[in-house]
């Protein structure tokens, strides 16, 4: 874990100075996310399984993936289901039908659509049908064993539990089995951050975030390290409600609680809904012990797929090939089926790399006009940053930085070359023309006898300046500069 | 473009911090406070001042509230309840969860003075129902155009520093900050950005603290003497932040030194507090979040709550209450029966604003103080002053302002003379422009804008490898830690030109493109011209016997042997540039030199050798960049003798 940096919601990473990575929330649990990976060339956002109103965790934040070009659509948790979105079109009607014009308007009217928490009061209806046939279970004189492993519905059901309980004269007591249990239940009390609005709204009014800090000091709620625990074993107290991993029930506290019950009819275990529910429960059988299997929320519905969509507009989207017969997703994103083991090559979206020049550097370049355009060498320093590129004026002073071209071009012409080293003060005599009589640029060798000797020696391609003179040179340089194109 | 910044309070003084930044068509308020030394409407900062008509929605994009302390959020209750602002509130968790507390505690204190009261505990919950908290290092999108985002400020639990950044510019606003960590929070921590502008406290702006270690001792060290001897301590504090500051430091010191004097609360500072604090052990330093499954920091065993029936209860105990800097209240109520004793101890913080009872007795030795014309306070028990404070000290700020590097820097929060100095530090030490505005005054900076161009492949992968070029030039170096003495330095320089390959090309209609160098004669269908420079250089011989005619030394001494002679020279004489020797020839850079034996060389001027000396001819060629190297050489080689 030393290798891991952790991110906060939002915070920015940035790899390199070339991408920016950044994290956001997906309502799944307490820190799951989705992804977004902003380059110079490419945005992208991933989204994996996410709950658009959580019960505890902090909503979906499907508006901070806005304005990505690519979109990774990686939510499988409705492959397993049943239902198809072949003619139910309700949720797009009135989205598809309405103009471009009011995008926004639009955009709110989605976004307040997706975020409609009927899903999440569908899933406190399942907890408090879970907590009665607790209830159920224990008035019977039975115990309850819940080998659930998502936190946040073992949190919940916690709270409803215990609520239940207190609201009847039953005194059964509930039992976490776990040696991460302690740990766990004191961080998710230091953690408002990353929690749903109502219970950050707990922080606030200064309450407990989760009801269990005041229900294990109230010794409602009993915290042991392992099902051999002395505490636990002092403790113990039937009927009862147990908490304990694992959900595979192939290890931890559950595969000895479950031998133990599993004949007792009035007993129930709560599971969570799977395929190979029937598989784990094989060494047990036969099961005189009440089973009830449910299944949770755990990511887009279908028929929300294509409103989201809608509210991201990405130019690209990546779909799974697995899921295109449950959904239709409309023409108006290009849309790039992808399957495990496969690797795709998207086209780029942006052409060209951009650079950004600061203003006040730009104020200071040294423009010259040629036929059509004008031009100027760059100067400051280049910066990657937070995947951009930065011209800045650099930290070194101009100092004696001379501005004289580097690279120069075209074939001088050697009369007006003399003309301008004589505006210098500068005289010589055509020496030697070479046979080149039909360009008026002709090669040759310029003699300079005054100030100091020297000699210029012109040719197609290029020039060679030969002096002793320090200044000469730099005389005779600028005038060739005047007589030809540089930069 | 320019930032705009309207100071309504905190210029050159402490107290009622708020600073009103427009910047790029946004209008940001840092800070909300109110001024603890004044009754009337100078507490509060003029916020006719935003606008005109009251319409302070439309005027303003945001207000950022940096800490939970009263001088940074008093007047918000105010402003939102009263005056009717209706946008966004940003500050973070622990700000937003703790600041109720203090301006309930303000507000209840306030009632008891008699003053009229200038908002409700209504107003109050109102007021906090408009503010979305932040994370740390979190990037809130205020708008299209707005980011914000919190960096860790230690101080209290929950102040942050802020960035926002509207377009192409960008500032920080700090708020109260401290760069080193104490008994609960870590020290300030903030990315290296890119800032037009960095607003910064100034408290302590002359002040350098040793370490803060021994001056806590000092403190407990007063107070276990003061109940040994069976005297009363207070310790007057506002709700939150120092108290569970020293609360910490006390149990931690009880627990060692197995004391059972009693530490109180008072009903102001509930053990509700700590309920927060718990939760938000998060924003504590490191050594606390790691202890918080077994043991949390905030779990006072020694702390019971006070009544006021205890004040002249006999026996010696500790006592916190509000509000800080006895201002009014309980603090003002406990400290009228204490301070006639010599036994009983008051301790006060490092920083008391002026008007209130405990700058007067911060400034000199009172032996009595006039709480108004009719009551008079005999004052003989001991003062104790708090010399560690959650504020940075001068070489904090220096160090945040370098780690920084902004365009501008503005100093409030501080007192006139000592920024006046800091302020000079920053420019002569630092080079960065630095302000000092009182209250109501506008300062203008300019703000950086970019120009967008879109760069060709080659110039881009050009960027990508570095063109180091290395020189050794002296240079005056100005030292950091002693800007007095400047010594002349010769030091390696290592340059990098890859910018000035680039090459921007505008043209009439379209997008403005930087391409490489080696591009722009392609893209305008042109060929190179290429000026180079030459000379044939004689250079005498030292003369050596039995050899006299040049064609005897150069049959007598290969070509190689001469240029590793020259090379010889020239690293002696040359201070810069790499010498390459290739065997028949020098290379410097662009500079090539070889031995030159064609008596016709077209690069000689003179051809006859001088007085009849031996000379030998180099031949050297040169490009226009390396010019003034080129000429450093060759007075090296006109003046010596091989």
């Amino acid at each position: 874990m030393r290798k891991v940096q952790t991110l906060k919601y939002a915070e920015e990473a940035c790899y390199n100075g070339t991408l920016v990575i950044k994290a956001f929330s997906s309502g799944l649990e307490i820190g799951t996310c989705n992804w977004t990976i902003n380059g110079p060339k490419r945005n992208i956002a991933y989204i994996s399984s996410s709950i658009f109103v959580s019960t505890h965790a902090m909503d979906f934040n499907f508006l901070g993936l806005q304005g990505n070009d690519l979109i990774i659509f990686s939510d499988f948790s409705t492959l397993d289901t049943t239902e198809n979105m072949e003619n139910d079109n309700t949720y797009c009607d009135p989205v598809t039908s309405s103009n471009a014009s009011d995008d926004l308007y639009n955009l709110e009217e989605i976004a307040a659509s997706l975020l409609k928490d009927d899903e999440s009061m569908e899933e406190m209806e399942k907890l408090a049908f879970i907590c009665t046939c607790a209830f159920d279970s224990v008035r019977a004189g039975g115990s309850v064993l819940v080998p659930i492993d998502r936190l946040g519905i073992v949190l919940c059901l916690l709270e409803q539990m215990s609520l239940l309980l207190e609201s009847s004269s039953l005194k059964v007591p509930i039992y976490i089995i776990s040696s991460v249990a302690e740990e766990l239940l004191a961080f998710t009390n230091i953690i408002p951050e990353w929690l749903c609005k109502q219970r950050q709204e707990k922080l606030f009014s200064g309450e407990p975030l989760f009801a269990h800090v005041k229900l294990i000091k109230e010794r409602k709620i009993h915290v042991f390290p392992a099902v051999h625990s002395v505490e636990l074993l002092t403790n113990w107290q039937e009927p009862c409600v147990v908490f304990c991993p694992h959900w595979s029930l192939r290890l931890g506290p559950v595969v000895h609680l479950l031998r133990y019950w599993c004949s007792d009819p009035n007993s129930l275990l709560i599971l969570e809904s799977g395929d190979d529910a029937n598989l784990a429960l094989l060494p047990f059988k036969p099961m005189a012990m009440k089973v009830l299997q449910c299944s949770f929320l755990s990511g887009i519905s279908l028929q929300k797929v294509q409103p989201l969509l809608k509210a991201l507009q990405p130019k690209l989207l990546l779909f799974p090939k697995d899921l295109r017969c449950k959904i239709q997703i409309s023409e108006a994103n290009t849309i790039i089926h992808y399957s495990e083991n496969e690797t795709l090559c998207m086209p780029s979206s942006k052409e060209s790399t951009e650079i950004d020049i600061a203003t006040d550097l730009a104020s200071q370049f040294h423009w010259k006009t040629l036929k059509q355009e004008t031009v100027t060498r760059l100067d400051g320093e280049l910066f990657m940053d937070q995947g951009k590129h930065r011209l800045l004026s650099g930290f070194r002073q101009a100092d004696s930085k001379q501005h004289r071209p580097l690279l120069h071009w075209g074939s001088p012409d050697l009369k007006r070359l003399l003309i301008e080293l004589s505006k210098m003060g500068i005289t010589g005599t055509l020496k030697k023309v070479m046979d080149s009589a039909e360009s008026k640029n002709a090669a040759g060798i310029i003699d300079i006898d005054d100030p100091e000797k020297a000699l210029i020696d012109v040719r197609e391609t290029g020039t060679v300046i030969i002096t002793a003179d320090e200044n000469l040179a730099s005389h005779i340089f600028k005038a060739m500069d005047i007589v030809l194109d540089g930069i | 473009m320019a930032i705009d910044c309207l100071v309504l309070g905190a210029g050159q003084e402490v107290g009622k911090s708020c600073m009103v930044v427009s910047i790029n068509g946004k209008r940001i308020m840092f800070d909300c406070g109110m001024h603890m030394g004044y009754t009337d409407s100078r507490r509060y900062p003029d916020f006719s001042l935003i606008s005109k008509t009251g319409d302070f929605d439309n005027a303003l994009t945001c207000v950022i509230v940096t800490h939970f302390h009263l001088d940074h959020i008093g007047a918000l209750p105010y402003f939102t309840e009263v005056c009717g602002y209706k946008g966004p509130i940003y500050m973070t968790y622990p700000t937003k969860a703790l600041a109720p507390l203090m301006l309930e505690d303000y507000r209840k204190n306030m009632d008891r003075r008699g003053e009229d009261e200038q908002f409700t505990s209504d107003h109050i919950a109102e007021c906090m129902k408009k503010v979305i908290p932040v994370d740390l290092k979190q990037t809130v999108q205020v708008d299209k155009d707005l980011q914000i985002r919190a960096y860790y400020a230690g101080h209290v639990i929950g102040a942050a520093m802020f960035y926002a950044k509207v377009g192409d510019a960008a500032m920080v606003y700090t708020g109260d900050y401290n760069m080193t960590p104490d008994r609960h929070l870590g020290a300030a921590q903030i990315d290296r950005l890119q800032l037009d502008l960095l607003i910064t406290e100034s408290t302590y702006a002359t002040t350098i603290r040793d370490s803060r270690y021994g001056r806590e001792r000092e403190f407990l060290k007063a107070v276990h003497n003061c109940v040994a001897a069976g005297g009363k301590v207070l310790i007057p504090t506002f709700a939150l932040g120092r108290a569970q500051e020293l609360c910490i430091l006390l149990e931690d010191y009880w627990e060692r030194m197995n004391l059972k004097v009693p530490i109180y609360f008072s009903a102001g500072l509930t053990i509700q507090a700590n309920m927060y604090y718990k939760m938000l052990i998060n924003w504590t330093s490191q050594k606390i979040k790691e202890t918080y499954a077994t043991h949390n920091a905030f779990d006072f065993k020694n702390v019971r709550n006070f009544d006021r029936s205890l004040i002249n209860a006999p026996g010696p105990c500790v006592l916190f209450a509000t509000p800080g800097m006895i201002v009014g209240g309980f603090s003002l109520e406990v400290f009228m029966q204490w301070a006639p004793s010599e036994n009983n101890l008051v301790t006060l913080p490092g920083y008391c604003v002026a008007g209130t009872i405990g700058h007067k007795l911060m400034s000199g030795k009172p032996t009595k103080i006039d709480l108004d014309k009719d009551t008079q306070i005999n004052v003989r028990c001991q003062i104790h002053q708090l010399s560690f404070s959650p504020h940075t000290d001068a070489k904090g700020i220096m160090d945040l302002v370098k780690f920084l590097s902004p365009k501008h820097a503005i100093l409030v929060h501080g007192e006139k003379p000592k920024m006046a100095t800091l302020k000079e530090r920053i420019q002569s030490e630092l080079g960065i422009q630095c302000y000092c505005p009182a209250n109501n005054e506008t300062v203008t900076i300019p703000s950086t804008h970019y120009v967008k161009a879109d760069a060709s492949g080659t110039f881009i992968r050009s960027c990508l490898n570095p063109n180091f070029k290395f020189s050794t030039r002296s240079s005056t170096d100005k030292s950091y830690l002693d800007s007095n003495k400047s010594k002349a330095v010769s030091r390696l320089s290592v340059s990098d030109d890859r910018a000035t390959e680039g090459i921007l090309v505008v043209e009439k209609g379209k997008k403005a493109k930087v391409i490489h160098q080696d591009e722009i004669l392609h893209m305008l269908g042109e060929k190179k011209h290429e000026i180079q420079f030459a000379y044939c250089i004689p250079m005498p011989m030292a003369r050596t016997e039995d050899l006299s005619s040049t064609s005897h030394m150069l049959c007598g001494f290969d070509k190689s042997t001469l240029i590793s002679r020259l090379s010889m020279i020239l690293s002696d004489e040359l201070s810069e540039g790499n010498i390459l020797d290739l065997g028949e020839e020098l290379q410097v850079e662009s500079f090539r030199v070889s031995v030159c034996s064609s008596d016709n060389c077209p690069h000689r001027l003179s051809s006859s050798l001088q007085n009849g000396s031996e000379s030998v001819f180099f031949c050297c060629n040169w490009s226009v960049a390396d010019e003034k190297l080129a000429w450093k050489i060759i007075s090296i080689m006109k003046n010596s003798t091989l």
